[in-house]
C-alpha cells in the first residue's frame, strides 16, 4: 500500500509539475460551459436580412419596418432587381429576402389580399426554415392588427405546460452534455498519453522491473485524473449552478457517483487505447480527433437520437457519453432517483468492466 | 532552395517511416465523413405523445386521431391516468402528454369554450417549443373544422389575408446533409493540419534532434518551410479525398468550380499550419502542444458556425468569430459548395486568410529560437 502510494505521488508530481497542461485541463471544462452557455444557442437572432420592396407604399413601408423592430431580424440591404438577389445571397451577407411585389398596399385595400414572398438560403436548413416561420407569424400579427380581432364561438383552448425546464433554457440540454464531453476528453486523452509516454521514453521498463505489479502501475497512473476529474466536475457544477442557473435538483451524491462511474469507463478506455499504441501522436490522434466529434454528435446532446437512421441510433448506444448524459439530466435536470437510472448504471458498469478487461488482457508486461 | 529540397525529403521519409500515423490521419476522417452527417439532424419528427382521456366522447376521438394521422406524432400511451403517463415521461419515453378533461364535449358545445392541458417534456428546449406549436396548431385545425360544423360563413370571407409563399433557395429540400458534410469536412482538414503541425517540431525538441538541426546552417524559414510544405500537401490530399467521398457516399457536387474550393483552401491551411507551428515552438512537450491546439481547436470549431448560426451569438462572441479562421472556411465551403459562389464572390473571406497566414506563420519563425 504504501508503495503503491508512492506510485501515486510520482504520477502527481507528473502533473502538478507541468503547469501549461494543468492550466489546460483545468480551464477547458470552464470555457466550454461559457461558450455553451452564452454562444451557442439555436436560436436565431439579429439574422440579416435584405428586402425588396417594388411597390414603397405606406402598408409596404410599414410591414418593412414592423420585421426591422423584431429582435429575429436585421435589414442590412435594400435590393433594387430580382437580379440582386442571387448576387447577395453569393456574397454571404443575408439569409433570407422578403419581396414585396408591386401594388402591395393597393391588393390589401381593395382586394382583401395580398402575397409577401420569402425567400431563404437554405444553404442552412436549420436557419431557413426558422427564419421563414419567424417572417410568417411577424406578417401574420402585421394581418391581425389591421383585422380587429373578434370572438368566435366554440373556442378549445390549451393550456400549456412546459416541465423541468419552463424557461425553455439551452443550459438545460447542453450542461450534462458539456460534462461528458470534457470527462470524456481529459480521462481518455490523458491516461493514454501517459502510459504511452513512458513506452516511448523507455522508462515504462524501470516501472515494469520494480516489485510493484503491473496492474498497480497502472491503477497509480489512474488515480490522479479520477482527482483531476472530480476537481472539473466540481467546477462544471458550481458554474452551471451559480452562473447559468440550472437547478440540481437530484441528489448531489448520485450524481457524483455516476461521475465517478464515467471516469473510471473513460479511463478504461484511455488504458486500452494506450496498450494498442506505441506514440504519443497516435493516442492522442485517436483520442482527440477520434472521440471529440462523436462524443458531441451521437450522445444526444446535439442532435436527437431518435432522428438518425436506425444503424446509428444502434451504433449510438456503444458512446459511453450517451448513457452518462441521461443519468446526469434525469438526476440533475429531472429531480430523479436511483429507479429512474438503475438501467443506464448497469450499462456503464459493463462496458467500464469490459474496457478494463481488454486493457490489462492487451497490457504487455514485457516490451518489445 | 537545395537546403529546402533536403529538408522536404527528410520531412516526408519521416511522415511516411511511421505507417501508423498515416493510416489514423486517412482512417479517422474518412469514417466520421461516412458516420456522423447522418447522425446532424435537428428536424423535429415523431414526437412521442401519450394522450390522457377523461372524456371519451366522439369529439376527443376525433381530435385524437387527426393528431395522429398528422404523421409528426407517434401515440405511445393512450390511457385515462395522470400518473402513468408522467411516469412514461420520467423515463423518457414520452415528449408530450395531452389530457382531455372529462367535460370536454359538453363544455365545448354548451358553454362555447373548452380547453385541453399540454404537458411538455422541456429538458431540451428547441424540441419542447416546436412540438407544442405543431400540436396546437393542430389543434385549432380541430377547432376551426368543430366551428365550420356548427356555424355557416359567407362564401367571400371579409377576413383580410396576407399570403405568404417561401421558398428554400440553394437547398430546396433541406437536406441537412448537404449542409453538414461541408462543415465536417472543413473541421476534419483542420484538425489533421492543426494538430500534426504542432506536434511536430516539439516532437523533434522531446526527442532533442532539434539540437542536430540548430547546429547546421540551416535558416530558421527554410527549417520552417520544410515543416509547413509537407503536411499542406497532405491537408490539400485529405481534402480531396473528403470532396471526392462527398460525391460518392452524399452526391455532393459542388455548385461552385473546385478550383475555388482549392485556392481557398490553400490558403487557409497556410493559416491553421501556421497557428500549428506557432504552438509547436511556444510548447515543450508533445502533450502540451497537443492540449493547446485542441483547446484552441475547441473553441474555433465551437464558435465557428458548424452547428449554430454565429450570427445568433452574443458581441463578444461575434469578435472571435471575426478571427476565427475555421469560421471563414466553413462559410466559404457552404459559399461554395451549395451556392456556387465564386473566387471574386469571396475576396474578402480569401484576403482575411492570407492576412491570418502571413501574420501567424512570420509569428512562429520570428518566435522560434535556435538556441535551446
Amino acid at each position: 500500500m504504501k508503495q503503491f502510494l508512492s506510485f501515486v505521488k510520482k504520477e502527481l508530481y507528473h502533473i502538478l509539475r507541468d503547469k501549461r497542461t494543468l492550466f489546460i485541463l483545468l480551464g477547458l471544462p470552464v470555457t466550454q460551459i461559457l461558450i455553451f452557455g452564452f454562444a451557442l444557442t439555436n436560436e436565431v437572432k439579429n439574422a440579416k436580412i435584405a428586402v425588396l420592396d417594388h411597390s414603397k407604399d405606406a402598408s409596404s413601408i410599414s410591414l418593412t419596418t414592423q420585421i426591422e423592430a423584431s429582435r429575429y431580424f436585421d435589414i442590412v440591404r435594400d435590393l433594387h432587381s430580382q437580379g440582386d438577389i442571387d448576387k447577395a445571397f453569393k456574397e454571404g451577407v443575408i439569409k433570407m429576402v422578403m419581396v414585396l411585389p408591386q401594388n402591395f398596399g393597393q391588393d390589401l385595400q381593395h382586394f382583401n389580399k395580398a402575397q409577401v414572398q420569402v425567400i431563404a438560403d437554405a444553404s442552412d436548413p436549420n436557419v431557413a426554415t426558422t427564419l421563414t416561420n419567424y417572417a410568417t407569424a411577424i406578417i401574420m400579427d402585421y394581418q391581425d392588427r389591421i383585422t380587429q380581432e373578434r370572438k368566435l364561438p366554440y373556442a378549445i383552448n390549451t393550456e400549456l405546460r412546459m416541465l423541468y425546464n419552463p424557461q425553455l433554457k439551452g443550459a438545460y440540454t447542453f450542461v450534462p452534455g458539456v460534462m461528458a464531453l470534457v470527462l470524456m476528453l481529459v480521462c481518455t486523452m490523458m491516461t493514454a498519453i501517459t502510459i504511452v509516454r513512458e513506452k516511448e521514453s523507455g522508462t515504462m521498463e524501470i516501472m515494469l522491473v520494480s516489485p510493484m505489479r503491473p496492474i498497480m502501475i497502472i491503477a497509480a497512473k489512474a488515480v490522479p485524473y479520477l482527482l483531476l476529474s472530480m476537481v472539473n466536475i466540481a467546477s462544471i457544477l458550481l458554474l452551471s449552478i451559480f452562473v447559468l442557473d440550472v437547478p440540481l435538483r437530484g441528489s448531489l451524491a448520485l450524481l457524483v457517483f455516476g461521475s465517478i462511474l464515467f471516469t473510471l469507463t473513460c479511463l478504461s478506455l484511455g488504458l486500452l487505447i494506450s496498450s494498442a499504441t506505441n506514440s504519443q501522436q497516435t493516442a492522442m490522434f485517436i483520442s482527440l480527433v477520434g472521440l471529440f466529434l462523436p462524443t458531441m454528435m451521437l450522445s444526444g446532446f446535439m442532435f436527437p437520437i431518435e432522428n438518425m437512421p436506425l444503424p446509428l441510433q444502434i451504433v449510438s448506444n456503444a458512446v459511453p457519453a450517451k448513457w452518462f448524459y441521461k443519468i446526469v439530466s434525469s438526476v440533475m435536470i429531472k429531480g430523479l432517483g436511483i429507479k429512474a437510472i438503475w438501467k443506464e448504471t448497469l450499462i456503464l458498469t459493463g462496458m467500464m468492466l469490459l474496457l478494463l478487461t481488454l486493457a490489462i488482457k492487451k497490457f504487455k508486461i514485457r516490451l518489445a | 532552395m537545395r537546403t529546402l529540397i533536403f529538408l522536404l525529403q527528410k520531412e516526408f521519409r519521416q511522415i511516411f517511416r511511421d505507417p501508423e500515423i498515416i493510416r489514423i490521419i486517412l482512417i479517422v476522417p474518412i469514417i466520421q465523413l461516412l458516420i456522423l452527417p447522418w447522425a446532424a439532424d435537428y428536424e423535429v419528427k415523431r414526437i412521442e405523445l401519450a394522450v390522457v382521456d377523461n372524456d371519451r366522447s366522439d369529439y376527443s376521438c376525433q381530435l385524437v386521431s387527426k393528431i395522429t394521422s398528422s404523421g409528426y406524432f407517434k401515440l405511445v400511451d393512450f390511457g385515462s391516468s395522470h400518473a402513468g403517463a408522467m411516469e412514461l415521461m420520467e423515463q423518457d419515453k414520452v415528449d408530450i402528454i395531452l389530457e382531455i378533461p372529462g367535460r370536454f364535449a359538453k363544455d365545448l358545445v354548451k358553454e362555447d369554450e373548452a380547453s385541453l392541458m399540454l404537458n411538455v417534456n422541456a429538458v431540451n428546449g428547441v424540441k419542447a417549443n416546436l412540438g407544442s406549436a405543431y400540436l396546437r396548431s393542430i389543434i385549432q385545425d380541430f377547432n376551426r373544422e368543430v366551428r365550420l360544423r356548427w356555424i355557416q360563413f359567407p362564401r367571400f370571407s371579409p377576413e383580410l389575408q396576407i399570403e405568404v409563399p417561401s421558398s428554400n433557395w440553394f437547398n430546396p429540400h433541406l437536406n441537412y446533409k448537404f449542409f453538414m458534410v461541408p462543415g465536417i469536412l472543413v473541421i476534419l482538414v483542420t484538425m489533421v493540419g492543426a494538430f500534426l503541425s504542432a506536434l511536430n517540431i516539439v516532437k523533434e525538441k522531446e526527442i532533442g534532434t532539434i539540437e542536430q538541426i540548430n547546429v547546421t546552417p540551416i535558416h530558421k524559414y527554410h527549417f520552417m518551410l520544410g515543416k509547413l510544405i509537407p503536411f499542406w500537401i497532405l491537408g490539400l490530399f485529405v481534402l480531396g479525398i473528403g470532396l471526392t467521398l462527398a460525391y460518392f457516399i452524399y452526391g455532393i457536387v459542388p455548385a461552385g468550380s473546385f478550383l475555388t474550393i482549392f485556392v481557398f483552401a490553400a490558403l487557409y491551411l497556410l493559416a491553421v499550419l501556421g497557428l500549428g507551428l506557432l504552438v509547436s515552438t511556444y510548447t515543450t512537450t508533445q502533450q502540451q502542444a497537443m492540449l493547446l491546439a485542441f483547446f484552441l481547436m475547441m473553441i474555433f470549431i465551437l464558435l465557428g458556425g458548424l452547428f449554430t448560426s454565429t450570427d445568433s451569438m452574443p458581441v463578444w462572441a461575434q469578435f472571435i468569430v471575426k478571427i476565427n479562421p475555421v469560421a471563414y472556411f466553413i462559410e466559404v465551403m457552404r459559399m461554395v459548395i451549395l451556392k456556387g459562389s465564386s473566387l471574386y464572390d469571396i475576396r474578402y473571406h480569401m484576403l482575411v486568410m492570407l492576412a491570418f497566414a502571413i501574420v501567424l506563420n512570420s509569428w512562429a519563425v520570428l518566435s522560434y529560437r535556435k538556441r535551446a
